[in-house]
């Protein structure tokens, strides 16, 4: 079957002021669909800069990325626009919901930008993706009035709401209190068992535990990439806490 | 379409999630529209109460007075003023054909005593035609008749000022007044005709028959002046053209010599009115305009710093698919619907001030469905064009950096 995600000796080199710095040094990394796979480093080790290129949110300096089969370097800005909007869902670890806006219209963001109308009702769709992250009751809510798991639940449902091949999560638990940051892992260990592909960035060991697969990066190269022993079980720990 | 409805239907939205700032951003379009708008209604107003004052002067009404008018300060010689006659009068009467009344004209100073008050004025030795030519109409009593003219007959009309001074409560017609001690019968009194664009009082005055003030009030054979109307405004120019041909060969100018008299028609002193407030309101406007400039710079500005504010925001648009187009018609739709609405708010605004100041002043302002498109439309382009360099910009960031902006 062929992977999700496919990158040939990705690299990436910044200009500094007059130094080069090079970010990434030629990265394989193959993801096939539902694995969820955490990216670990220390910062600068290149592991943000892994994520802004497989989100299509950059391009690399060299190297190739197939997404879905398709060789992403070839697309023109705005090709690269519609793949982040039809087959990437982000989410980040600031959370970037509009302010002012209801949850319903943060979610349904993507779906306006969607020139291909893939989905038919957006109304109904971006219903469904709160409802599927557990806050079907809170559509009116704005993000002033969301706690900080509940926002990032709301980021998660925006992720979901065009159906991507992927949700890539930069350091998603980076600003929750670790009681709401395993309440929000529950979701993404849902949502994989349901079939989506996620890879999560986290600096966190525990957090990287409950991924299936950890890929180490260090100055910009894989040094380890290995499948997940004793991976943690998010409602289990969220119901353990609870007792305690 | 359905695209261009969310754009709008976005573009509100965001605007009235800051009403304080949208509000102030689109001042600068509200004062400028208005501004606009009620400096040329003030302007057009203008030109159309002189334009009226100038028609109730009389219908196609040409004035025909001795002398020359001075060209260019130099005198065209001592020996070119002729004064006119009743001859010359009578003579216009009989020689031509397009011309629907002619008047002498008659002035003398009068001090006029009558139902116990008296009352210092003009008079005006007029013929039987006087009234069709200077669109009078009389409120009371009735006109001269060419008899009275033969017979110099000692009667009045009188003008509803002097009527009101010297018969407050009373009817006028029939009453026996003095002029100049000369003894007259109101036979009429004059509808009211109100203030001049001039500032004079037009019903300050007293009509009787020109032989009648020639010879019993004022004395000597010539006339102030003649007072004629065209057949038509079409052929204006050729009863222009008569008159000159009658009154020359009434004074035997021979074929080289020039006019020693002046005609003036009713329309050539419109037109000359009428250009000076069109000069008066372009200027108005312009000015005007200037404001409405300013109102697009502010635009700009705020937009800028709105598009700065913002910059996260787009980022996170961008991550979610929006292409540069997609921010840049965001932008710009946003700019144009300020803009736009900036320009009804400043429509409305207008019309309330110009309906007030025709109710509660004495201004006359008249507003143009003309002048309310146009800044409407050009409030819209001010959108466009000082939208267009902050929605690029916004465009042209990159998703990354705009997304790590504080």
């Amino acid at each position: 079957m062929q992977p999700v995600i496919e990158t040939r000796a990705l690299t990436k080199t910044y200009q500094v002021g007059d130094f080069p710095v090079h970010a990434l040094r030629g990265v394989d990394l193959t993801v096939h669909r539902g694995e969820m796979v955490a990216i670990m480093g220390a910062s600068g080790s290149g592991k943000s800069t892994l994520m802004n290129l497989l989100g299509c949110l950059d391009k690399p300096t060299s190297g190739d990325y197939f997404l879905d089969g398709q060789n992403v370097n070839d697309l023109s800005r705005n090709e690269y626009a519609d793949v982040r909007n039809q087959r990437i869902g982000f989410v980040f670890q600031t959370f970037n919901l509009l302010p002012r806006t209801s949850a319903l219209e943060n979610v349904e963001l993507p779906l306006f930008y969607d020139r291909r109308r893939r989905i038919p009702n957006p109304r109904q769709a971006a219903i469904a993706a709160l409802e599927r992250v557990g806050l079907g009751d809170r559509l009116d809510h704005e993000p002033n009035q969301l706690s900080g798991g509940q926002q990032q639940r709301v980021a998660i449902a925006r992720a979901l709401v065009n159906q991507p091949s992927i949700i890539l999560a930069d350091e998603p638990t980076g600003n929750l209190d670790s009681r709401t940051s395993v309440d929000v892992l529950t979701v993404f260990q849902e949502l994989n068992e349901q079939g989506i592909t996620i890879i999560l960035v986290t600096h966190e060991p525990d957090i990287a535990r409950y991924a299936k697969r950890i890929v180490r990066l260090r100055d910009g190269l894989v040094v380890e990439d290995k499948p997940v022993r004793r991976r943690r079980d998010a409602r289990k720990d969220l119901a353990a806490q609870g007792v305690l | 379409m359905l695209q261009f409805k969310n754009l709008i239907k976005a573009s509100l939205r965001s605007i009235l999630k800051n009403r304080m700032r949208s509000l102030l951003t689109s001042l600068g379009i509200i004062i400028g529209v208005s501004a606009v708008i009620v400096m040329v209604a003030i302007g057009e107003g203008s030109q159309a109460r002189i334009e009226q004052q100038i028609a109730s002067l009389g219908t196609n009404l040409i004035v025909v007075f001795p002398g020359v008018s001075r060209a260019g300060g130099v005198s065209r010689g001592a020996g070119s003023f002729n004064r006119f006659t009743l001859d010359d009068v009578k003579k216009l009467e009989q020689e031509t054909t397009l011309l629907n009344g002619v008047s002498a004209v008659v002035r003398a100073g009068g001090q006029i005593i009558g139902g116990g008050n008296n009352w210092s004025t003009q008079v005006y030795g007029v013929s039987e035609d006087y009234l069709a030519i200077r669109n009078w109409t009389l409120e009371r009593g009735e006109n001269f008749t060419e008899r009275d003219l033969r017979a110099r007959k000692k009667v009045a009309i009188l003008g509803k000022t002097v009527a009101n001074e010297l018969f407050p409560d009373q009817d006028p017609v029939g009453e026996k007044i003095r002029i100049n001690k000369v003894p007259f019968k109101v036979i009429g009194v004059l509808k009211e005709k109100g203030q001049s664009a001039f500032g004079t009082d037009q019903d300050d005055l007293v009509l009787a028959p020109a032989t009648t003030v020639l010879y019993r009030l004022k004395g000597g054979r010539f006339i102030n002046y003649i007072n004629a109307s065209a057949v038509s405004l079409e052929r204006m120019d050729e009863a222009n053209e008569e008159i000159r041909r009658v009154l020359r060969e009434a004074h035997r100018l021979e074929e080289g010599d020039d006019d020693t008299f002046t005609i003036r028609n009713q329309s050539e002193i419109t037109e000359a009115a009428s250009e000076t407030s069109r000069v008066m309101t372009l200027l108005l406007g312009s000015i005007a305009a200037v404001s409405l400039l300013v109102g697009g710079i502010g635009i700009m500005n705020i937009m800028l710093v709105s598009v700065t504010e913002r910059t996260r925001e787009i980022g996170i648009r961008m991550s979610v698919g929006a292409r540069s187009s997609d921010v840049l018609a965001q932008f710009l739709s946003e700019a144009v619907v300020l803009s736009l609405s900036g320009g009804i708010l400043g429509i409305v605004f207008a019309l309330s001030i110009s309906l007030f100041l025709n109710r509660f002043t004495e201004l006359y302002t008249l507003v143009r469905p003309g002048i309310v498109l146009l800044s409407f439309l050009f409030s819209g382009a001010v959108g466009v064009f000082f939208g267009f360099y902050p929605a690029r910009k916004a465009a042209a960031l990159n998703p990354i950096d705009a997304l790590r902006y504080e």
